[in-house]
Parts: structure tokens; sequence; C-alpha cells
């Protein structure tokens, strides 16, 4: 029997109050050993307080195809940001 | 340097394909593994990043000999972590290859077979606690001349896991500077067994950065697909003229009566390494080739049953959980 041990994408949260964020990944038969193993690949250098492993195969990606249609509607957008309104200095800041 | 001679492998795809793939990295865009690239891009990289992963690995068993025989607790724990990281460095690389669509397997047997290759200066003995020095100074020293501008290079996975590992690969070479320094301003034997290192280690270091490549088509595609960034007479230009003062500092010599500054060119002129030995330790043919792929195989092979037993252990109990469920 030899079957490779699953591809897992690791998560860390770097201090208390920050997103998770994805690291890397790395090999492990389970999750318990996929925690064990990013914690010595990737935070040998207090860069984590926490810990997510999430199995690869179970992550659904956006095509890159698609990047038009996903995300070109917002640059049509810009009155969505604040600097779209000029406000007179006499209000003050708002 | 840690990938030596990478061939670039020729590209058959639609020409059309071909100029916007090379527009968007004049642009600076970084290409993800999703995104379309062309075959021998691709291939490249997995020559390229896989033979950095085994160096990174191969790279551990040099300095794994002195472990046990560190001078010292504090020395020993610092060796520890030294060899640790350069594990976690091969192993960000194997997952940068991957994302490629090559297997973690696939990439361990090609090196076990001999098929890929891991840099050449691994293939050289240890003999005693100074080449400790010696290797974190100049091994490391050299790497850092090479990695720090693939930061930049333009596969995302390759270039984020560059900036992890030049994060750490500043600690590996102060700490070999800092056994340098104390076995130079130690007793005259202490002294001499730090020449004796950089004498060996001298031209070997060199030679990581590869033979000149001014004239090398491989190497001009690589550069303009940005997975190479200097040629390699750039880079070992650049190593000598950084390591050339911390020998003086050190009271050392470097083993090169050539060594000699050139104002002209704002640089030192120095002699090039034998050549032949490096194509013969490319070969297989270097002292210690042999061993190191031993040593590789036989971690392989044990390992077998612990990889094994694992996965049948997880597969049960994920098993067991349905069935509980
Ligand atoms: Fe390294
Ligand atoms: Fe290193």
């Amino acid at each position: 029997m030899s079957s490779e041990w699953p591809l897992w994408e690791i998560f860390i949260r770097g201090q208390h109050g920050l997103n998770h964020r994805h690291v890397g990944s790395l090999h492990a038969p389970d999750a318990e050993m996929a925690i064990k193993h990013a914690r010595d690949v990737y935070t040998r250098r207090n860069e984590g307080v926490s810990i997510w492993v999430v199995p690869s195969a179970t992550i659904t990606a956006s095509s890159p195809s698609d990047k038009g249609p996903l995300f070109e509607p917002a640059n049509a957008k810009v009155y969505r940001h604040p600097t779209f309104f000029d406000i007179p200095d006499e209000v003050g800041k708002m | 340097m840690y990938a030596q001679m990478v061939t670039s492998e020729a590209t058959n795809d639609d020409p059309a394909k071909l100029v916007a793939f090379q527009a968007r990295i004049d642009a600076g865009e970084k290409i993800e593994p999703k995104d379309w690239m062309p075959e021998g891009y691709r291939k490249t990289l997995i020559r390229q990043i896989g033979q950095h992963a085994h160096s990174e690995i191969v790279g551990q068993l040099p300095e794994g000999n002195w472990i046990t025989r560190a001078p010292t607790l504090e020395r020993k724990a610092i060796l520890l972590a030294k060899v640790q990281d350069e594990a976690g460095h091969g192993l960000y690389l194997y997952c940068a290859a991957e994302t490629l669509g090559v297997s973690r397997d696939e990439l361990t047997e090609a090196l076990l077979s001999g098929k890929m290759k891991y840099s050449s200066i691994f293939n050289y003995p240890t003999l005693t606690w100074a080449d400790m020095g010696a290797v974190g100074w100049l091994v490391d020293g050299a790497a850092i001349m090479n990695q720090v501008p693939l930061q930049r290079t333009s596969f995302g996975p390759y270039a984020r896991a560059m900036v992890r590992i030049c994060k750490e690969e500043s600690f590996h070479q102060r700490q070999g500077y800092d056994i340098m320094m104390k076995m130079a301003f130690g007793t005259p034997a202490q002294k001499a067994m730090a020449q004796d290192a950089l004498n060996r280690f001298w031209y070997p270091s060199l030679m990581m950065f590869g033979p000149s490549d001014k004239d090398s088509v491989h190497s001009a595609q690589s550069m303009a697909w940005k997975i190479k960034m200097n040629t390699n007479d750039e880079l070992r230009q650049k190593f000598v003229d950084q390591t050339v003062p911390q020998a003086e500092y050190l009271g050392l010599t470097i083993p090169d009566p050539a060594v000699k500054w050139n104002e002209d060119k704002g640089g030192y002129d120095f002699s090039e390494p034998d050549w032949s030995e490096f194509f013969e330790v490319i070969k297989g043919n270097g002292p210690c080739n042999a061993e190191r792929l031993e040593a590789r195989q036989k971690a392989w092979d044990d390992g077998a049953w612990f990889r094994d037993g694992l996965m049948a252990h997880a597969s049960k109990r994920a098993t067991a959980k349905v069935a509980a469920e």
C-alpha cells in the first residue's frame, strides 16, 4: 500500500484580533497531524496564535477566466467609494 | 545555485497566447497556478523549484552530520534549529512545485533515481566543526544572493516561498559567521581550522552559481519569464565582493592569490573555479554524491511503514466516524 498523504491548506492567525491568513500547504494523513505539522512548518518563530487546516480538495476556487464577469462590474460603481462625493469644507469632517 | 544549470523547456503554444503571457510578466503581474501558462514555463519551473527543494532537503545532511558533536549545548540547539529551517524550506518549495501539477512522491522519486539534481555544494564533506561556520557563512551566503531577487519571480507560489525563506536565511548566515569569528579569534589551532574550512569551501561556493551563462539561450528564456533574475556571473561577482571584506575581518585569507580589488569595475578580480570538477560533481562523481543519495533513499525506505501506518490509521478513523454518524 502506498498512498500519498493528502494536501491541506494552512491558515494562521498571526496575532489576537487578526483574521486567519492563508500561509501555504502541507501533506498530512489527517487533520490532527496537519495541525502538528503546521506548527512545525509555519510557526517556528511565533508567527501564530491559532491554526486552521482545511483539506485542499474541499476548496472551490473561482476560475481565472471568470475574472472579468466577477470583478469588473465593481469597477463601474465608483459611487461606492466615499471619495466619489464632494462635501464642502464648511461641513467639517465626514 | 540551489538550482544550477536549469535548462528551459521549449514551448509549442499558441503564439497569441504567448504574447499575452509575456505582456503580463513584463507588466510585473504574478502568474498563479490556475492561470494559463506556456508548457515550457510550467516544465522549467517544476525542474527549477524541484531542484531547489531537493537542495534544501539534501542540504540538511552535511550539517546534520555535526548536530550530535556540536561543541556546546547552545551550539547544538542553534544548529538543530538551522537544519530544521532547511527542512521547512524544502517543504515550502515542494508545495510550490506541486501547484504546477507534479506530486510530492514523483518529485521524491525523481531525486532518488537521479533524474532530478540538487546543488553540487552538498556533495562536499563537512570534516570539522569549522565547516559549520563556513557552510553558514559561505553556502547560505551564496544562497541568499540568489534567493533575494527570486522574491520578485513571476510565479506567485515560488515568490511567496522565497519571501518566507529569505526571512529565515539571515539567521543561517549570521550563525555561521559567528562560528567563524569564534574560531578565527581563538587559539592558533582553531584559527587554522577556520582557514582550512575556508580553503575547502571557497571554490565549491563559487561553483554554486553555475558556469557563466551570459550566452545561454536557456538563461535568456528564463530571464524573460522572470524565473531567473540575474546572470550567474553577476551573482558570483556580488558574492565575492561581499565576502572578501568579511574574510579580511576574520584575518583569514581567500585561497586565491588573484583576489584583488579592481577600481575600474568596482569589484574584486578573482579566479574561476575548476569547472571540470563541477561537471564531475554534477554527473555524480563528487566526494559525497553516493553517500547523500543513500541517506535520502534510506530515509524514504525506512519511513515507508510509518507513512503508510499513519494513513491507514487516518482512513480507519474516518470510516469509524462515518459509521457512527
Ligand atoms: Fe534554505
Ligand atoms: Fe539556509
